[in-house]
């Protein structure tokens, strides 16, 4: 996967990633319209299909609601990379098979714009315009396994 | 054999394994509650998984409180899913009006000390109060919960908080949890538990603890767990039927780090927008007139939080360039609040009152706050956009502080109205 660096501050919560007010529906295209709308109203109309959320500390904090992953998936974010992730959307995330990546070193060396690419499987992530890489931090196995059938819902059937 | 933490304790009884911090456990639910908010995705994923039965509906609750009743025809579809659901599968379902999910689940009797427990909601901390591993999942968590009785959990390490010293007048337990967030900050302690105590902890009510453990969350924690006193168990006695296994820490735990706060000299505090670790003592906040407060939600929409509020407000009238928005957290205390005369007190203050339930909190209904406009809230969140609008403010303090702040249209010390 590749795709352009946006990045976005420390501590930007759910409310931020998907208000409440929108709320009132679960489909991932309607909410997908809405992602990021309140830290920066304009993303979603500048970024493309394949770009990379890259985040600060504490990613997604706030409140459990699924949609916040939902509508970063759906808006067509293959990954987000951040410094750290809030507990709740750390699950979340890899229930529904949103790929998230924790680097600081990553984050310190991606700027705005810069073109990125990320190899999953190994954990690694590659500045392109800085010609510089990293390694995310690894999941612990039964995690891993979750992230490879795709999240729980098809770990489950699978499991059937 | 090494010593272990509440949370160490009750994840290896409910998984049948000796394990600490950092081990991967499955571990048998004791009950789980969904919301309107996240049970809708929760359904979705319960029909995407395939599954035709639940392990045990008695052990399910889904509370409708987030926009309640419905503010329009999107959420009303969510509702009847909700209903619909809970109907063909048996599950306990508390409809609008009831409260909030974080009052009605401990209040109705679901959960007991020793249990575990997970909810579709991220403040499902709070029966940390009441020593219940508690803790926020989401949809997809909790349709698994709900298919297999059952949920992964990795041990979390504890951070230990020791409140130390005399609660100082017109200072309450909302002042404490505020001040722990600001010091440790809103990731101090991600992928935590805490174990809160302390001469402190053991002179609060009941309620007053509930309103600690619910902010645990705000400072990333996983769980905000207290032991148990005569307090709790005459408290769960009078709502459960439930027999409770209370735990207690061994002295040899191993805590990642212990924090001890002295409240002898504790000011009530302030979290400023737009992150709850924004916190600074009331008499370091520069003048901030409101145009808003709201008491309530499941951090301060109990009885005695109310009783605060009134006690303030008696014979007064608020100030007229303000709203006081009100919201008790369940039908129980909303009939308490009648029963005590603390509602028609409220209402000739010049409160206006909402259904039982999260009002204005998440921003979906009852009371949106317009561009420029700040709001004094009991909730426990001020993140930009909160209440609904991006370009409003708000401001966390206890009850005693958003009463006061009514009063004179300013964010003002509960101390100089507290005899």
């Amino acid at each position: 996967m590749q795709g352009k660096a946006w990045k976005f501050k420390d501590n930007i919560d759910t409310d931020l990633i998907i208000p409440a007010r929108y709320l009132n529906t679960s489909d991932p295209a309607e909410l997908a319209k809405h992602c990021m709308e309140d830290a920066d109203p304009t993303w979603i109309n500048k970024m493309q299909k394949g770009d990379f959320i890259v985040g600060g500390e504490n990613f997604g904090c706030g409140s459990s609601r699924e949609h916040a992953p939902i509508a970063i998936k759906a808006a067509g974010v293959p990954a987000v990379i951040a410094k750290s992730f809030a507990r709740i959307f750390y699950r979340n995330a890899i229930n529904i098979g949103l790929p998230i990546l924790e680097s600081p070193d990553a984050v310190d060396g991606i700027s705005e714009g810069d073109e990125i690419e990320v190899e999953l499987a190994k954990g690694n992530i590659i500045n392109k315009t800085t010609g510089k890489s990293y390694k995310a931090q690894a999941f612990p196995e039964f995690m891993q396994k979750l992230i490879d059938a795709g999240g729980l819902i098809e770990y489950i059937k699978r499991k059937k | 054999m090494a010593g272990k933490t509440i949370a160490e304790k009750i994840l290896s009884s409910h998984s049948n394994t000796d394990s600490y911090a950092g081990d991967i456990v499955i571990a048998d639910l004791d009950f789980m509650i969904g919301q309107d908010g996240t049970s809708g995705v929760a359904i979705d994923s319960f029909n995407k998984m395939g599954a035709e039965k639940i392990s045990d509906p008695s052990k399910i609750a889904i509370i409708v409180d987030h926009s309640s009743p419905s503010p329009n025809s999107g959420v009303s579809a969510i509702h009847k899913k909700i209903r619909d659901f809970s109907k063909t599968y048996g599950i306990k379902l508390y409809d609008i009006g009831c409260g909030v999910c974080h009052q009605i689940t401990p209040e109705q009797g679901h959960v007991v000390p020793g249990d575990l427990v997970i909810g579709a909601d991220s403040h499902t901390c709070t029966y940390g109060a009441i020593n219940v591993f508690s803790t926020g999942i989401g949809s997809t968590d909790f349709a698994a919960g709900m298919i297999s009785g059952k949920l992964w959990f990795k041990v979390p390490e504890t951070l230990k908080v020791v409140y130390r010293g005399k609660l100082p007048k017109g200072v309450f337990s909302k002042d404490l949890i505020l001040k722990l967030i600001g010091d440790i900050t809103a990731d101090g302690a991600t992928y935590m538990a805490l174990e809160i105590g302390g001469e402190a902890i053991s002179s609060l009510s009941v309620d007053a603890r509930f309103t600690i453990s619910n902010m645990a969350i705000e400072c990333g924690a996983k769980a905000g767990l207290m032991e148990t006193d005569q307090k709790v168990l005459d408290w769960v006695n009078r709502h459960s039927k439930k027999i409770p296994s209370p735990v207690f820490a061994d002295k040899e735990a191993k805590y990642a780090k212990t924090i001890e706060i002295n409240i002898a000299q504790l000011e009530p505090q302030i979290a400023k927008p737009h992150t709850v670790d924004n916190v600074v003592p009331i008499s370091k906040l520069e003048e901030t007139t409101v145009a808003q407060g709201y008491i309530g939600t499941c951090t301060n929409g109990r009885l005695e939080d109310f009783q605060i509020a009134a006690k303030i407000l008696k014979g007064k009238k608020i100030n007229s360039n303000c709203r006081l928005i009100i919201a008790p957290a369940s039908k129980d205390i909303l009939l308490d609040m009648i029963k005590d005369g603390t509602y028609q007190t409220l209402l000739d203050s010049g409160a206006i009152a909402v259904t039982p339930g999260c009002g204005p909190c998440v921003g979906t209904h009852n009371g949106v706050p317009s561009d420029g406009e700040n709001v004094i809230s009991t909730a426990n969140r001020n993140f930009k956009g909160r209440m609904g609008n991006v370009n409003s403010f708000i401001y966390l303090g206890s009850p005693a502080t958003v009463a006061a702040s009514m009063l004179k249209g300013k964010i003002s010390d509960p101390r100089n109205f507290i005899n």
